[in-house]
């Protein structure tokens, strides 16, 4: 796989596109990032605090009732629900924050959108005691309440972002916006494996300690590597995470699941890599869903997290070198699957992995029965209780009623 | 190689005046009027003008220009307007630098050699691209050079030396040198640092050859003499004029009036004594 890591490219994808201004703090940024990968005692820190305050390693569960329940094939979930803060994001913000530290930065910004890499952030920030502030979209403000109050509890500040569409990418907006006025104090924790080199770099290399697990585990477990790995992908933090370590084997199928929101026909959706278009924005080459004029358009989804316009320029690398394959599923079978899984594990997947979970319920017949497909379950459920709820009123023609009445569209998936 | 831009600078040389830059959003707040708009800033003594194509997600600009391209695209206006706009008024005035501002994927998103040979259909004189930097410029430089167009890049005051040279054998106009850390729209007070950056940055681009123009928070007379008393070539302004533009959206006259009085002053302290 040609990989210009010194450019940040992935492909022709990635590289580094952002005001002059940024530059010198993205290229000290990368300097100190190189130096410190390979520093004992950086990492050492850094695994001390996995471990110990974020609790790693996660568990690899062997998902029985779901595997019998579809007639196989194996099922293993990636627990990385069960994180500290509730999802995988905290493998990154400690990753950050740490270096952070180290490069000497004293104010620490991140977006967020349904508010989880808010949260991890306001908590690695906590740790090391250094001040953050988070941009979030006027309309996730308001649907988020709950996540607003966890990270003022966890003292940092939240603003509410009203330009633009009031959602995710204009959160990154006015978070580069404050990076380009406060460039010389602060680190912009950008949360996902997206943004200006070395982001894309760097959060995948800290968010695969998930896949480095996966594979030990299965080892252990089968003595063999699983027959594919499969994961949700908004910017795709847990997906570049759950797949790095096993791009060089071929033959484990990577399967991103992208959010289809209420069908990709109907311009509702964020199937970025379905519909997408090569572009250039927030600081990178990929695909981005955009207009004719290469405006770029909003995304949907019933999840926020996985709201995006774009995806991380690895991924793109990957769909184009046919490595990985992208495809998504709505809304509606989203829903299905977290009440599911909800059902059959005692488990409550984030909405986000419910996407994923969603995809192999579906396609659990494309799998022979004997084969070991490993599905990452990037957070919890609990911050969607409220919506999932308002979509259910007891029977399953409820459900549709009620997510309907919703606005979310009724629509399968391919 | 000479163009409209290197042209203007050298007969604003010979007058001992400096350049006086304007930039206005293409279409805002109509596309008729912001022809109105560009035929009076050059009236009034704006000696290169910039036209922002309206974007959707403007990272560098700051709420007034942000609210003023939102507000156009929710007109319709395309970028194919702007540069049908540009063609008009090249009509008129065959020597005025006429350059496109615009975010790389307005310019990447259905071809860069398409949008370019487009642009210089439409007589445009070259691009300020502000999310494009010389490393990722390769194709850009190859395409802007085989049809002649003039490029601007952008320096910054942590821009360090190495790097500021490279920018200006990149650019074929002028350098743009951003004022401050910060995003556009108007400042209350410039810090030292700012006419420090200029007076260094002025003297590595001079040694090319090359002009280096000043922007990003410029509101008034003062602000500009200020700038171009550490070395500036020109100084540019934008929100200014678009807060004109907004204030009297209703009000043609005053608009054009009130455009004319500031361009005037700032156009003033760009003539030099000797």
């Amino acid at each position: 796989m040609k990989n210009n890591t010194d450019l940040g490219k992935f492909g022709t994808y990635g590289g580094r596109y952002v005001p002059e201004t940024l530059i010198p703090a993205l290229e000290d940024l990368d300097k100190w990032y190189r130096r410190l990968k390979v520093d004992k005692s950086f990492q050492r820190e850094l695994s001390g605090l996995l471990i110990n305050f974020a609790g790693r390693p996660t568990p690899l569960y062997y998902a029985n009732n779901l595997s019998r329940h579809l007639g196989g094939p194996r099922i293993y979930l990636k627990r990385e629900d069960l994180l500290h803060s509730g999802a995988h994001k905290i493998n990154n913000t400690l990753g950050q924050v740490l270096i952070a530290k180290k490069v000497g930065k004293t104010r620490i910004i991140a977006e967020t959108g349904a508010g989880q890499h808010g949260v991890a952030t306001s908590i690695a920030s906590a740790v090391f005691d250094l001040k953050s502030e988070i941009y979030m979209g006027a309309k996730d403000v308001e649907r988020q309440q709950l996540n607003v109050f966890r990270m003022n509890l966890l003292n940092s500040k939240v603003h509410s972002v009203h330009s633009g569409s009031k959602t995710l990418k204009d959160a990154i907006n006015e978070a580069l916006r404050d990076w380009i006025a406060n460039v010389q104090n602060t680190h912009y924790l950008i949360g996902s494996v997206m943004g200006p080199h070395p982001f894309p770099t760097m959060v995948r290399d800290f968010q695969s300690v998930i896949g480095k697990e996966i594979k030990e585990q299965v080892h252990k477990l089968t003595g063999k590597l699983p027959d594919a790995v499969i994961a949700c992908v908004g910017g795709g933090s847990n997906a570049i995470g759950s797949f790095y370590p096993f791009v060089n084997d071929k033959k484990v199928k990577l399967i991103g699941v992208e959010a289809g929101g209420k069908g990709i026909r109907t311009g509702f959706h964020a199937a970025t890599l379905s519909k997408g278009r090569i572009g250039i924005f927030h600081g990178m080459k990929s695909y981005f869903l955009q207009d004719e004029n290469g405006q770029i358009s909003e995304a949907h989804s019933i999840s926020a997290g996985l709201d995006y316009p774009g995806i991380g320029p690895e991924h793109a690398n990957l769909r184009d070198t046919d490595r990985a394959s992208y495809p998504y599923v709505t809304d509606k079978e989203a829903v299905k699957a977290f009440i599911q899984l909800s059902k059959l594990e005692g488990i409550i997947p984030a909405l986000e992995s419910a996407h994923a979970i969603a995809y192999i319920i579906k396609n659990a017949k494309n799998f022979k029965k004997d084969e070991t497909v490993v599905v990452t379950v990037s957070g919890r459920g609990d911050k969607d209780l409220q919506i999932v709820r308002e979509c259910i009123s007891g029977s399953e023609v409820g459900i549709e009623k009620n997510m309907q009445a919703k606005g979310i569209g009724l629509e399968d998936g391919e | 190689m000479e163009n409209n831009v290197t042209r203007t600078f050298k007969n604003l040389e010979h007058k001992n005046e400096k350049a006086l830059i304007g930039y206005i959003v293409g279409g805002y707040p109509t596309l008729e009027l912001s022809r109105g708009i560009i035929e009076q800033l050059i009236l009034s003594g704006v000696d290169i003008i910039e036209i922002g194509v309206p974007f959707s997600d403007p990272m560098a600009d700051g709420p007034i220009i942000q609210d003023a391209f939102t507000k156009t695209l929710n007109c319709g206006i395309a970028p194919k307007d702007c540069l049908n706009l540009v063609k008009s008024i090249r009509e008129r005035h065959k020597e005025t630098p006429l350059l496109l501002m615009t975010y790389s994927n307005i310019l990447y998103s259905n071809g860069l050699e398409k949008f370019l040979t487009q642009s210089k259909n439409c007589a445009i004189d070259g691009f300020i691209v502000p999310d494009l930097n010389f490393e990722e410029a390769d194709d850009y430089l190859k395409i802007t050079t085989k049809l002649g167009l003039s490029t601007v890049f952008l320096t910054s005051p942590n821009t360090s030396t190495q790097r500021l040279r490279k920018i200006a054998v990149s650019s074929t106009g002028f350098v743009y040198m951003v004022s401050v850390f910060g995003i556009t729209g108007s400042r209350n007070k410039f810090e030292k640092y700012t006419f420090e950056s200029v007076s260094r940055s002025k003297s590595i681009v001079s040694s090319y050859g090359k002009q280096l123009a000043v922007g990003f928070g410029i509101s008034n007379a003062q602000d500009g003499k200020k700038m171009i008393e550490s070395g500036a070539d020109g100084i540019i302004v934008g929100t200014s004029l678009i807060k004109i533009i907004t204030n009297n959206e209703h009000d043609q006259s005053k608009m054009m009036s009130e455009l004319d009085i500031f361009v005037k002053e700032l156009k003033a302290i760009c003539k030099v004594p000797n």
